[in-house]
């Protein structure tokens, strides 16, 4: 295998690795806002019970989250000069606004969240939660944005030619507020809201199904799917609008994410199918002129298909958006009609007696960090050819000092590490989880320790 | 190119850069300097301490990296790309060690079993030893130059990154964050831990006056360039001479048991080493060992003068307030370590 497609699986590999964290992070961060917001309010001590418990597992996955964050800052540098070079001018200042504004934010306040509970007040507290929950929506802004700019670039000229050629920002706001940031910004968050809230939701309806902590776990529960239940509903409008922005600035994208061809026709919604390439066409179930309906809102409106495009700038996987893009929309629905389910349920006061729907639960929390996972595929994989949307392609951003063989160490290396952290990262999760909320304080007091702190009096000086 | 005081916007984010680094070095110099040491501790109950002593605050400091990256990223592109591709398999290791830091922190109080806790200590004061002098290996061969070409492509072998000189600036970084992380840590402790560290902050700060004085040697006799400056403005002498003078006082302070002012010479002397490298790269960023022509400087490789004066803007605003919380959040955890039950 060559460096580009190497470079490729790696970036790949260790940035949907990280994924799985820091939307997990800014949901449970919201999540815990409104526990101890709720404890602040009403003095019950269950809801402060309810933020201490998940503040240990937001530390855990915040832990690794950061762990794994820093390392596509470094792989911009070391597998993809040419790239960091061509951007550096643009994407840099996004970068270090998220340095300052953001990163540095969350993790000054974790300290506090994580260790300040007998040092600060219980308002300071609160504060710094609401402090690393914003910190770290602050530090998606500016990747998405960061993202968004190779999506749809604005507000930039580009300078010089052949290798030498760069861009360089003419207008910083336009850069910011480039045609697609704002609307995928918000698909990002709500996203995220949608990870924490169904991790709540799965952790609380273990413990129902076990019998464990059920007065901890109902309220939890009923927490957890509030944020889902208006997550859920707000991310088909958001991503309605993200698909907006799509059909008018990357027509081949959304032409990949259809399998639609032929520009002179009507396009087709497909409920599921698969995309045959070599005779161009798209088989499956689907709605006659729904893609049409959606972006002009007429069913026989012609859609410009791949067909328009030449070979050479058409996304390389055309089955890979398409199923991404198909399985995203799966497990949105999917969330919907569970949590207004639930919702339901809930009002008629008979929730938590269905085992089986909290069976379910437990095992949903994975709907959201499949829809993640799969959202963030279309997008970029729908973008190659390119790394910059027309401007620069995949092939041409690579190191040029670097061999395919120093990637194969790197990819196997981490492959090698992320298995291990992964297997660590379950272990003390569950960990955790069975060891439940009750007596956080009597933790650390196991009985081998009882006995060193012993013998640490007696040798005293 | 614009300017500001009379200094033009390039030499600012150099400016900026190096004071990003610098604050990197005394921030998380002393937690992986008290990384580095932890092994010398041996009860469970002191390596607890030493690692809450740093547990609040280690996160923190690291984004100083990230930032300093970050804004190399986006000031000197074509230095990020250079210096990054050109060390691709040293970057890796140290990305594993920085990722098995920080996992070693968050995991080694998360199971009582003896094994256990003695498996990611070893962990975390191996990876913090190996940041440590890694990130001196990085700096040792930009100080004495890469071979890039034309295009800022590094053309040397894959482990030319091994040679003397950057080994010695490695194993002055080390033991350097060492002493640091010492004398924060006796800041940080009380009875018997406390007289415990006080013995490693002698024998760290004795390595580092071998090293440094070493490293000055070799400097002057085998490094021209990273003198020159000072050669030809004798002014300039007193930076090196207050260094030295900073060094004698960690010495005076931790005799005299004051560790505060100890660990504030020690901060002045990891400040006065980036002022020096400062002062002799500049307007260098990486000198090329193929031809001069090719150096990557504060003029030829940095971004346009609009992104730079965006970045600026930037800075000048959230670095003021990154310094208030930052502050606050240490003034929170200020005093000796008493571990409770949120504690590693």
């Amino acid at each position: 295998m060559d460096v580009e497609i190497l470079s490729r699986i790696q970036f790949a590999f260790t940035i949907s690795f990280h994924y799985i964290y820091p939307p997990l992070s800014i949901g449970l961060g919201l999540n815990m806002v409104l526990m101890e917001g709720m404890f602040l309010k009403t003095g019950n001590p269950l809801f402060e019970k309810q933020t201490r418990f998940f503040t240990k597992i937001f530390a855990l996955i915040f832990g690794v989250g950061v762990a794994t964050g820093i390392v596509m800052e470094f792989e911009f540098g070391t597998n993809w000069a040419t790239y960091s070079k061509y951007v550096g001018d643009v994407f840099g200042s996004a970068l270090a606004a998220e340095g300052i504004f953001a990163f540095a934010l969350e993790s000054g306040f974790l300290g506090i969240l994580l260790f300040g509970w007998n040092k600060v007040s219980p308002k300071v507290h609160f504060f710094s939660t609401i402090m690393v929950t914003l910190g770290s929506m602050f530090s998606a802004i500016w990747i998405v944005v960061a993202n968004s700019w190779q999506q749809t670039p604005a507000g930039y000229h580009i300078v010089g030619q052949g290798l030498e050629a760069r861009a360089e920002i003419t207008d910083f706001w336009a850069m910011v507020f480039n045609p697609s940031s704002v609307e995928r910004v918000i698909h990002v968050w709500i996203g995220a809201f949608l990870a924490g809230s169904f991790l709540v939701m799965s952790i609380a309806a273990y413990y129902i199904i076990k019998g464990r902590h059920l007065e901890f776990a109902k309220r939890s529960f009923v927490i957890g799917m509030s944020v889902g239940l208006l997550s859920a509903y707000a991310q088909l409008f958001s991503g309605h609008k993200a698909a907006d922005v799509v059909a008018d600035y990357q027509p081949a994208k959304l032409a990949a994410m259809e399998g639609h061809f032929d520009s002179s026709s009507r396009a087709d919604m497909y409920l599921f199918g698969y995309i045959n390439t070599r005779d161009e066409k798209t088989h499956g179930v689907a709605i006659p002129g729904g893609l049409s309906f959606l972006t002009h809102g007429d069913f026989n409106a012609p859609v410009k298909g791949l067909k328009a495009f030449k070979p050479e700038d058409r996304p390389g996987s055309l089955n890979i958006v398409f199923q991404s893009y198909h399985i995203m929309i799966a497990v949105g629905i999917a969330m919907i009609v569970l949590t207004t389910w639930a919702f339901i349920l809930y009002r008629r006061k008979k929730l938590f007696e269905k085992k089986w729907l909290m069976h379910v639960f437990m095992w949903s929390v994975l709907l959201p960090q499949i829809g993640n996972q799969v959202g963030w595929y279309t997008a970029e994989t729908g973008r190659q050819p390119w790394v910059v949307y027309g401007l620069l392609r995949t092939s041409d951003a690579l190191s040029a000092s670097v061999k395919a063989s120093q990637v194969v160490f790197s990819l196997i290396l981490f492959t090698l590490v992320y298995a291990l952290l992964f297997i660590l990262f379950l272990y003390l999760l569950n960990k955790k989880i069975q060891h439940g909320p009750e007596g956080l304080a009597e933790e650390m007091h196991s009985p081998h320790l009882e006995e060193i702190a012993e013998n640490f009096e007696k040798h005293r000086l | 190119m614009a300017t500001f005081l009379g200094i033009d916007y390039a030499t600012w984010w150099y400016l900026v850069i190096g004071a990003c680094f610098t604050g990197y070095a005394i921030l998380d110099g002393f937690d992986l300097g008290a990384g580095a040491v932890h092994l010398f501790l041996k009860k469970e109950e002191s390596r607890r301490i030493a690692l809450n002593a740093i547990g609040p605050i280690w996160d923190g400091n690291e984004v100083w990296l990230v930032i300093g990256g970050g804004a190399l990223f986006a000031g000197f592109p074509k230095v990020y790309a250079s210096v990054f591709s050109a060390f691709y398999i040293p970057f890796y290791l140290f990305l594993v060690a920085l990722i098995f830091r920080a996992i070693s922190i968050e995991f080694r109080s998360k199971e009582p079993m003896i094994w256990w806790r003695k498996m990611w200590d070893i962990s975390y004061s191996v990876s913090s030893m190996l940041i440590a002098f890694a990130l001196g290996l990085v700096l040792g061969n930009v100080l004495i130059g890469l071979a890039i070409d034309r295009e800022g492509n590094y053309t040397g072998s894959t482990w030319d990154f091994v040679n003397p000189y950057s080994l010695l600036v490695g194993a002055t970084t080390l033991a350097l964050f060492m002493m640091h992380g010492a004398i924060y840590l006796v800041m940080k402790t009380e009875k018997r831990l406390y007289t415990r560290l006080t013995i490693i902050v002698k024998n760290t700060t004795i390595t580092f006056a071998i090293t440094i004085l070493l490293l000055s040697f070799y400097t002057l006799l085998y490094v021209p360039h990273l003198s020159h400056r000072i050669k030809e403005n004798s002014w300039l002498f007193f930076v090196p001479v207050a260094m030295v003078l900073a060094i004698a006082n960690i010495t005076r302070n931790i005799s005299r048991q004051k560790y505060r002012y100890a660990f504030l010479s020690s901060s002045v002397v990891i400040s006065l080493l980036l002022i020096i490298i400062a002062v002799e790269l500049y307007p260098n960023l990486v000198i090329s060992t193929i031809d001069p022509a090719y150096d990557l400087t504060v003029r030829n490789a940095s971004s346009s003068e609009k992104s730079l004066g965006v970045m600026l803007t930037v800075a000048a605003i959230g670095v003021p307030l990154v310094a208030i919380y930052t502050t606050f959040v240490f003034w929170t955890f200020k005093g000796k370590v008493k571990l409770d039950e949120m504690s590693y």
